[in-house]
């Protein structure tokens, strides 16, 4: 018997008074409820079941997972401080120099692709550029660099800078359409051209933000820079690849310390950075 | 805004102070010698020969990529499968583990200062380290397969949904956490009346998002043995 | 029945917001609580729950020492105290029965409430409570899709499922319109005879502290300085209670409640505590 909402009211509130209340389901519709949730249990029947555990490979791993847990407390930042300090430095600068690159790269495809300031075909290619560096994985670009460039910090750095292109250009644009259009007018109403206008009622609105997200994008990038060294694009990711092929997991925790203290670093540091150019 | 009397007497406006303008100059030239010197040490460390002959590398790998060959796509199915599964099964486990890790995390929740700082101290390491690295690891623990990318996922995720969710916690209205506390409800309760209703739609939309980066995330993890898509 | 002595609080950052409140406050009594803003009216009735703790004093509700409670024992005092708050403070994302319900929170398990498993005799009393305060048919609607009036209401209805023997009302009106002013504070009014509650009722709005409270307590600056009936409150009164102003040619200062809206408590002390509970 189907109800109309208002008997269904009615038959709750007369519920109600006899002491029965039960919160209202979150799909109303009974059949639906039942297909959903058989559509979700045999989902998760399929997916357990696919994934194959070679229980016997785990147990002799086990011993060599509580061995890795163990190096934490004892991580051995000495024997292989040579490697760890020329993987930390090609890190480091990959960072920097990607960073300022694809910074000064992304600010010009920013403004191109933000639409209340850039000319509809420049809007266009600009977005094209967006995508592109947005759809793939780091480490898929950087196999790619890898090839073209060979192995080392230069394909890391190039991927690194690539991969910042779309990520500022798509927030700064994102900004930039977002920002208050009265002051563009005013400053527009005084006769500036195009790059005063730019430079006078643009500028002042995005720069904190610019310098925010530059400051987060630095620790992305050092936390990538970790990764596309597995696949030969240097870095400190190449040190802890070798580390643990040869099962050193002293030298791995030492170097998974490090990252993690940088990363630390640099959240205190980009907050203080934040509050200060506000 | 500095106004200073020029040598006619006549009063003259600039941007900045003297002061302030140098400070600005030394601010930009150390900049610009940090990144000349880490250029310097990224360019000593590559082997210029190989980068010369980019172009050729380059349209050598896209001539051997173009066409696409259909005729393999019939066999990507199972690892699409398996790519869907690290992505979904690692997500919920992901989140189930950072939910409660976010409540001790969040200021306003947490039961103990103590224990916050050792939230944190969770969210931070699992968000230093990206989930390549982490499957990396449990390659060499568990063994290469699908396992190993699920719950490197999952590490993962711990840290961005946390993160999030900690900071969604701490944003909510206080008063109506305060009108349950004064009904005489257990802290529990508390949290399940006062807090939980609050921050469920961002919960969802956090856990959404997660699931997207962790479709994308998991395509790569078969390059370090954790399941496939990649290495085929 | 309740018997503030000593009372004082001083916050962290050093500002006191209460000194020294001696008051005594007889079963069925309902009592208005007047004063400027920042003159610590949130405060004391915060202490007496302890959503706020006082820093020295003690709060005995019929016998019973509150300021030393923890754990079990508070959350057993505090089913004992209804409140109500300005801003309604309802769940806005929770439906109206289970706002009403949570006010049951002091009695049912935690998997019980989890579970919206409440006894049939709360859900007959919540239901009845509902229709008392005329809002039975909203039973399966949002919080937040109610009016104003509509969801301090709800409030109002919440407090009394606890079964409290004394109500804590904080400025219930200084959201509300003129009428719905009236027709909140009659409600409680009607309620607290009904049931021979004890209320503190925490109000800007003199004139209707004067139209519906059986005595007026006058704070300033975490003070009293006034405690009588309403009849005994004269303009000089209300000068020592608020500061110099004409009283006499103002009709009546009901706009008060409008400038003086915004809580002066400090929020996240408050907040905190709240939400850890009993510490």
């Amino acid at each position: 018997m189907k109800l109309t909402e208002e008997a269904l009211s009615e038959q709750r509130q007369q519920d109600a008074l006899a002491g029965r209340w039960r919160r209202l389901p979150l799909i109303q519709s009974p059949l639906l409820r039942l297909t959903l949730l058989v559509g979700l249990v045999t989902y998760l029947i399929l997916a357990l079941s696919s994934v194959e555990v070679n229980w016997a490979r785990v147990a002799e791993g086990a011993g060599r997972g509580l061995e890795f847990l163990a190096a934490f407390t004892r991580p051995d930042f000495i024997s292989r401080w040579d490697d760890i300090w020329a993987g930390l430095l090609e890190s480091l600068t990959m960072t920097v120099t990607s960073t300022v690159i694809g910074v000064a790269l992304a600010v010009p495809v920013g403004l191109g692709a933000a639409r209340n300031i850039a000319p509809m075909p420049v809007y266009w290619v600009c977005r094209g550029i967006i995508a592109v560096s947005r759809t793939f994985q780091e480490v898929i670009i950087a196999i790619l660099f890898v090839v073209m460039f060979g192995f080392g910090p230069f394909a890391g750095m190039i991927t690194l800078a690539f991969a910042t292109i779309g990520f500022m250009a798509k927030l700064l644009a994102e900004d930039i359409e977002d920002l208050d259009e009265r002051q563009v007018e005013a400053v527009r109403a005084t006769g500036a051209g195009w790059w005063q206008t730019l430079n006078h009622a643009v500028q002042p609105q995005v720069m904190p933000r610019l310098i925010g997200l530059s400051m987060y994008r630095l620790d992305i990038n050092f936390r990538e820079s970790a990764v596309i060294g597995i696949v030969g694009a240097g870095g400190i990711g190449a040190t802890l690849n070798t580390s643990i092929n040869r099962y050193e997991y002293d030298t791995s925790a030492a170097v998974l310390l490090i990252i993690i203290a940088i990363v630390l670093l640099s959240e205190y540091s980009s907050s203080f950075v934040r509050r200060w150019t506000q | 805004m500095p106004v200073s009397t020029s040598p006619q007497g006549q009063p003259q406006w600039r941007l900045r102070t003297t002061k302030a303008q140098w400070l600005g100059y030394l601010a930009w030239l150390a900049g610009i010698s940090l990144f000349l010197l880490c250029w310097k040490v990224i360019s000593d460390n590559t082997m210029w020969v190989f980068v010369e002959d980019a172009g050729r590398q380059g349209t050598d790998l896209i001539s051997r990529m173009l066409p696409p060959e259909w005729t393999y796509a019939h066999q990507l199915w199972l690892p699409m499968w398996d790519t869907l599964n690290i992505a979904t099964l690692g997500t919920a486990l992901g989140i189930m583990m950072a939910f409660p890790v976010a409540f001790l995390a969040a200021r306003n929740t947490t039961p103990h200062p103590l224990i916050r700082s050792l939230a944190l101290t969770i969210i931070v390491s699992s968000r230093s380290i990206n989930s390549l690295i982490w499957a990396m690891l449990l390659v060499t623990i568990l063994g290469p397969g699908v396992l190993a990318g699920i719950i490197a996922i999952a590490l993962r995720s711990i840290g961005f949904v946390g993160k999030l969710l900690y900071e969604a916690i701490e944003e909510i209205h206080p008063t109506p956490v305060e009108a349950i506390a004064a009904t005489g409800a257990s802290r529990m309760q508390v949290m399940s009346y006062g807090v939980l209703p609050q921050v469920l739609p961002a919960f969802a939309g956090i856990s959404v998002y997660r699931w997207d980066i962790n479709i994308r995330e998991s395509t790569v993890l078969g390059l370090v043995g954790a399941g496939v898509l990649v290495c085929s | 029945m309740l018997k503030l002595s000593g009372l004082g609080k001083r916050y962290p950052t050093g500002d006191r917001a209460l000194t020294n409140i001696e008051l005594t406050l007889p079963k069925g009594q309902v009592m208005a609580l007047i004063g400027p803003s920042g003159a610590g009216k949130s405060t004391l009735i915060r202490c007496v729950n302890r959503l706020v703790e006082p820093t020295e004093g003690s709060v005995t509700l019929e016998g019973v020492e509150l300021t030393r409670l923890s754990g079990q024992k508070l959350r057993q005092a505090r089913r004992s105290m209804g409140m109500i708050f300005q801003e309604y403070a309802l769940v806005d994302r929770l439906t109206v029965m289970e706002n009403v319900l949570s006010g049951q929170l002091g009695y049912v398990g935690f998997w019980r409430s989890f579970l919206r498993r409440y006894p049939q005799s709360a859900v007959v009393e919540a239901f009845r409570l509902l229709e008392r305060v005329g809002l039975p048919h909203a039973l399966d609607k949002r919080a937040d899709a109610l009016s104003g009036g509509q969801r301090q209401r709800v409030g109002i209805a919440r407090a009394l499922l606890q079964s409290p023997k004394l109500l804590l009302v904080d400025e219930p009106t200084a959201s509300l319109d003129p009428k719905t002013s009236r027709q909140i504070m009659r409600l409680i009014r009607e309620l607290c005879a009904e049931r021979e509650l004890a209320a503190i009722i925490n109000i800007h709005d003199v004139a209707l502290a004067q139209q519906f409270a059986d005595r007026i307590v006058g704070l300033r600056a975490g003070e009293i300085v006034f405690d009588g009936p309403p009849g005994e409150l004269t303009s000089d009164i209300l000068t020592t209670i608020y500061g110099e102003e004409d009283w006499d040619t103002t009709p009546e200062p009901e706009d008060n409640s409008v400038d003086e809206r915004d809580d002066p408590t400090p929020p996240t002390p408050m907040a905190r505590v709240a939400a850890g509970g009993a510490r």
